[in-house]
């Protein structure tokens, strides 16, 4: 596409969320808009897992806040649970919010750092009228075990005690603490080390399974949303190229910014250069995109058409969609 | 050829409430000029302070034995003063987060030129031409137009190749990259490599790259050394570790690495367990609790480090592949 479209949509699925023509853009005042999501559409099937895969800037954060309405969305709407998000009052969206919960990037900062451990867990489950005090003891011992942390010694520690992916454990207890139907973890592992980055995505597995989840999952780097997804969504510049299953989208890559990003993936293996020829420079500005196609300035194969046509996401094989007008061979 | 580093028997010890933690081990390292190691390890594996160490910044609440040798120079008992004139001259580095590292009120140019006129002493005006030409080497695209900038109008991998050009601008024999694509995105990361390793060749400059990834040292090192709660664990020539690896903890750090080839849904191989607590002293190998083939032998007696004559390195009783 980078473009829009909406053929990969799935009308007939048990869709939780479906997102139609979303558009976030940022007021910079003197005529300066920041176009960071533009016109994009998805839908989130019961117990599926959608990574959105993107370089920095390229809106997946502001995307999946966007949903979760923090803030709303410029134009669009978003429907969840059968029920429309954007023209909900506060009242009425206040209702929705346990049902979908977030994890952040930075497991450290998004603890309170003054609050012990079971005063983090405990603090929705008041707000939210879950059981008397005995009760929700029993939810945070619970919720800790689940999260593979030892109630007994975690308890009564506060974050700075814990190491980055530790947090990320509490962090994760905290989000499922309300029963969430849906969660959205933005770069849950970014911060982490790789040893730890395969703790942390098996146990978001094992939650899943366990609650019955389903997961938006937002990272930069496409081998760690490989093991963990059904669903890839690549994004560029605010607007769609690919949506794939994991497997296609690295087996049978045919977007051409898919490709770099499939090429800069780390290989531990010294015979085998990663190939950061593919794409060099900078993404370009939000503020004044490129017109048609967004990629273009950055493609090896653009054309004139890229320039004047903007692509729409199209099946090129089952369950497979890229939006780019010369697309690569299967 | 000459040696550019030569570290032998360096241990760093913090005084903390809870007693002296060990931070590094008898670390012994050397390094040609032009050479490249990775240092890998996971958080708290002592990697950051051995480099930092070694440039002489580290805390007074360390305390440090052992020798450190830089052009066949003892440096570790220099005064601060004497060290300055090494800074960035002879030694340079590079940190993980772009984004604190550069001073945010001042711009770029002045940045740039200030190690060309107070280390290499050229005007003004020379210092500009040359702050031009490191930024078209860094492959910035407009090099005038970014000498006028602020940090904050730059992105991530922007002010990395920034904090590159600062780091080579004296043609130092030794630069410390630790931990430089961390933050960024995957895209930028291997474009940061490849531009680190090309810049390494062309300046001839021996390279200390520390990482917690072993996919980001495969293709852009000579040797690896790996660092255990302290302990440099193994330690050889970067084709060699990866085809012949003898620690149990070298294949799980490999293992745990995220791929695309692995198959969708399949559980991730990890390292269960934690590093051991640095402040107590325990016999027996620090990585006996987590290893796989651990034995008896291995919770009763810590492993020296033996060498297998051709440049590798291992701490282990039961290397993977047997004793060679």
């Amino acid at each position: 596409m980078a473009g829009s479209g909406k053929a990969h949509m799935r009308p007939d699925g048990d869709r939780i969320l479906e997102v139609n023509d979303l558009t976030v853009e940022f007021d910079l005042g003197r005529g300066k808009v920041v176009k960071a999501v533009s016109g994009i559409s998805l839908d989130l099937i019961r117990g599926e897992t959608l990574a959105i895969v993107g370089e920095s800037g390229c809106g997946k954060s502001t995307l999946g806040k966007a949903i979760l309405q923090l803030p709303k969305p410029t134009s669009g709407s978003v429907n969840f649970l059968s029920k429309e998000l954007t023209t909900m009052n506060k009242h009425d969206l206040r209702e929705m919010r346990p049902a979908m919960q977030m994890i952040f990037q930075d497991p450290i900062s998004s603890l309170d750092p003054r609050l012990p451990v079971s005063e983090v867990l405990a603090e929705p489950l008041r707000v939210w009228n879950r059981g008397n005090e005995v009760e929700i003891n029993e939810k945070i011992d619970e919720l800790l075990r689940a999260a593979n942390l030892d109630p007994a010694v975690v308890r009564d520690r506060r974050s700075y005690e814990f190491s980055g992916g530790q947090c990320q454990r509490i962090s994760i207890a905290r989000a499922l603490a309300l029963d969430p139907t849906m969660i959205i973890c933005d770069e849950p592992v970014s911060a982490l080390d790789v040893s730890v980055q395969a703790q942390i995505l098996n146990l978001l597995q094992d939650m899943k399974d366990r609650y019955g989840l389903t997961l938006i999952f937002i990272s930069h780097d496409l081998a760690v949303v490989k093991a963990v997804s059904t669903r890839v969504m690549v994004m560029y510049l605010g607007k769609v190229c690919e949506v794939a299953p994991p497997d296609d989208v690295y087996l049978r890559t045919r977007h051409h910014y898919t490709k770099a990003l499939v090429g800069s993936v780390p290989i531990p293996d010294p015979d085998r250069k990663i190939s950061a020829g593919l794409m060099q420079g900078e993404p370009p500005s939000t503020i004044d995109p490129p017109s048609g196609c967004r990629f273009r300035t950055r493609c090896p194969a653009a054309t004139e058409q890229c320039a004047n046509e903007e692509p729409q996401l199209r099946e090129v094989a089952v369950g497979h969609f890229v939006a780019c007008h010369h697309p690569l061979e299967a | 050829m000459s040696n550019v580093l030569e570290v032998t028997g360096l241990s760093i010890t913090f005084a903390t409430p809870r007693g002296n933690l060990r931070a590094v081990n008898d670390a012994t390292i050397t390094l040609e000029q032009g050479e490249s190691i990775g240092v890998v390890g996971e958080s708290g594996s002592g990697k950051t302070v051995l480099s930092r160490a070694i440039m002489g910044l580290l805390p007074g609440t360390a305390t440090r034995t052992g020798s450190i040798k830089y052009m066949g120079k003892e440096i570790s008992e220099l005064p601060e003063k004497e060290l300055r004139e090494l800074w960035g001259t002879g030694m340079a580095m590079i940190f993980q987060d772009p984004m604190t590292t550069l001073n945010p009120v001042r711009r770029i140019g002045a940045q740039l030129t200030e190690s060309l006129t107070v280390r290499l002493k050229l005007d003004k005006k020379e210092a500009h031409k040359q702050a031009i030409e490191l930024l078209r080497r860094v492959r910035i695209a407009d090099p005038e137009g970014m000498m006028r900038k602020f940090p904050y109008q730059l992105s991530g991998g922007m002010r990395q190749r920034i904090m590159i050009a600062i780091a080579v601008s004296c043609k130092p024999e030794l630069l410390f990259a630790d931990e430089p694509t961390t933050a960024l995105d995957v895209t930028v990361q291997a474009q940061v490599l490849e531009l680190l390793t090309e810049l390494r060749k062309e300046f001839n400059m021996a390279m200390i790259l520390v990482t917690h990834d072993l996919g980001v040292v495969a293709g852009h090192t000579d040797k690896i050394a790996v660092m255990y709660a302290g302990d440099v664990v193994e330690m050889a020539p970067t084709r060699e570790l990866f085809k012949n690896m003898k620690m149990p903890y070298t294949e799980a750090l490999l293992k745990s690495i995220p791929r695309l080839e692995t198959p969708t849904g399949t559980r991730l191989p990890v390292i269960e367990g934690r590093l051991p607590d640095p402040t107590k002293n325990e016999p027996g190998c620090p990585f006996a609790n987590r290893c796989p083939y651990v034995a008896d032998k291995c919770r009763a007696e810590k492993p020296p480090l033996k060498d297998t004559g051709t440049g590798h390195l291992y701490r282990c009783w039961f290397p993977i592949g047997g004793e060679k």
